[in-house]
């Protein structure tokens, strides 16, 4: 405990978060190399088609990790508001505005390729089918979230302010998402055969969970150089700064 | 003061200051009234097809309405200093919350509830789907002004709020709605409708109780 502790403040100091990204980057970015290149050729190559969906199916390997990617970003805000509320962390508030657009991109990327993929299963490019109205509203709420920290001026009650909605929102997704799939099934049933009815084959399962691991990877790589930029932005008059950029 | 009665002083105050202003209560009834009548004239007159839609009409342009006035919860008494007060006061900012909501709800919530039957029934929904129209708006419009508050808390000191805020609290409107228009819906078509009710009721249960949190911390962190 003492050692979590011990790490947790460092992880809160700027230079040190710093360095620390500094180190991790390289590693993070071969691992992530190295699962995107085994899931795309493993799942644009070596798996086999569909028997009902043909090749079409392949989209999975972008439509279904970006959708997971949509909430698990939503949980690491969640979790940096709570971090940044109660012991006021600066970290906390750079990885939940870093965060944002990350995920809102991912909220975008699974609505896109959800609609791609609609088109030729479901002969239309959008239905209200419950996950993809859920995931919209997902997405209205990153938006939402990305205005109201643009939106103040002052930096430091952005941050705050930002990390308020970000609560109240995670209380709301899980009860927005189960209205709506009650909506759904109120008014128009089933209609569309989902994919993860039957049990999938274990040769097109592990190259999706290695996209999956990939686009986590990519996340953390997306977020760590967005927040190095922005602790630069912020700290510019710090000393470290300055013997870092070799400025007198 | 106790903190029962600072409740209860804060919400004749607002009643009060809003009786002055009545035209003010009356534009966001006219508001309702009018996006109900644009419906027929947008997607035509039948009788079934309005039937139909009349109960997400309804609930969609009384969700509009809640929202247009959602601004004034707090914007008058941030910019006169007021606001400023009650968070120096001795009694706890939530309850505050809580007293200016209920106050905001009685001046544009009940309203717009005693009205909607009529708007109903320009719409030709069923007579049997009144009462649970009123009920349903009764439990939901408070739902509506708690979970506002929260974002009104978090805009109040920004210069251009309108778009924000609807920005921000619209998507957290949704499971209301929905379930508000599902009970009208099933109540035209003679099913049971407890089970919708109970729901808003458990959101306004929520609501009721985290959402003044939630806006107290907002206020302090846009008045600090």
């Amino acid at each position: 405990m003492n050692r979590f502790m011990k790490w947790f403040h460092k992880l809160g100091s700027p230079p040190w978060f710093y360095r620390f990204s500094g180190r991790m980057l390289p590693w993070l970015t071969g691992l992530f190399v190295i699962t995107l290149a085994y899931g795309l050729y493993g799942g644009l190559v070596l798996a086999p088609a569909d028997y009902q969906q043909g090749d079409s199916f392949r989209i999975i390997y972008v439509h279904v990790p970006a959708a997971w990617m949509g909430m698990f970003v939503y949980m690491v805000m969640a979790a940096a508001a709570l971090v940044h509320l109660v012991w006021r962390m600066k970290m906390a508030d750079v990885v939940l505005i870093s965060s944002a657009p990350i995920g809102a991109s991912f909220a975008f990327i699974a609505l896109v390729t959800g609609s791609l993929w609609g088109k030729p299963m479901w002969g239309t490019w959008w239905t209200w089918d419950a996950r993809l109205t859920s995931e919209l509203l997902l997405l209205f709420i990153y938006l939402g979230i990305i205005a109201l920290h643009a939106a103040v001026e002052d930096r430091q009650s952005a941050g705050r302010a930002t990390a308020v909605l970000t609560l109240v929102g995670v209380v709301n997704i899980p009860i927005i998402h189960y209205s709506v799939v009650w909506w759904n099934t109120l008014h128009q049933g089933t209609t569309v055969a989902r994919l993860d009815g039957p049990a999938i084959d274990p040769q097109m399962l592990w190259p999706l969970l290695s996209m999956a691991i990939a686009f986590k990877l990519y996340y953390f790589i997306a977020m760590m150089l967005k927040a190095r930029g922005e602790i630069l932005a912020r700290e510019t008059r710090s000393s470290w700064v300055r013997e870092l950029v070799g400025g007198a | 003061m106790s903190v029962w009665q600072a409740f209860i002083e804060l919400i004749k105050r607002d009643l009060r200051l809003a009786m002055r202003r009545r035209a003010e209560i009356a534009n966001p009834l006219l508001f309702f009234v009018m996006v109900i009548v644009l419906f027929p004239l947008g997607v035509g007159a039948e009788p079934n097809l309005l039937e139909r839609m009349s109960a997400g009409v309804v609930w969609v342009a009384a969700l509009l309405a809640a929202l247009l006035t959602l601004d004034s919860i707090f914007r008058s008494d941030f910019e006169d200093g007021t606001l400023e007060q009650l968070l120096l006061s001795a009694q706890p900012l939530s309850v505050m919350v809580l007293a200016k909501v209920t106050a905001h709800w009685l001046v544009t919530g009940l309203p717009l509830l005693l009205i909607a039957p009529l708007l109903g029934m320009l719409l030709g929904l069923k007579q049997e789907a009144m009462g649970t129209l009123m009920l349903s708006l009764l439990l939901g419009t408070p739902v509506l002004s708690l979970i506002g508050a929260i974002g009104v808390a978090l805009t109040v000191g920004l210069r251009r709020a309108g778009v924000i805020l609807s920005l921000l609290v619209l998507p957290l409107y949704v499971p209301v709605l929905i379930f508000g228009a599902a009970a009208v819906d099933a109540a035209a078509s003679g099913l049971p409708v407890s089970g919708q009710l109970y729901i808003l009721a458990a959101f306004l249960a929520m609501a009721l109780s985290l959402a003044p949190v939630a806006a107290a911390a907002a206020l302090r962190i846009s008045l600090s």
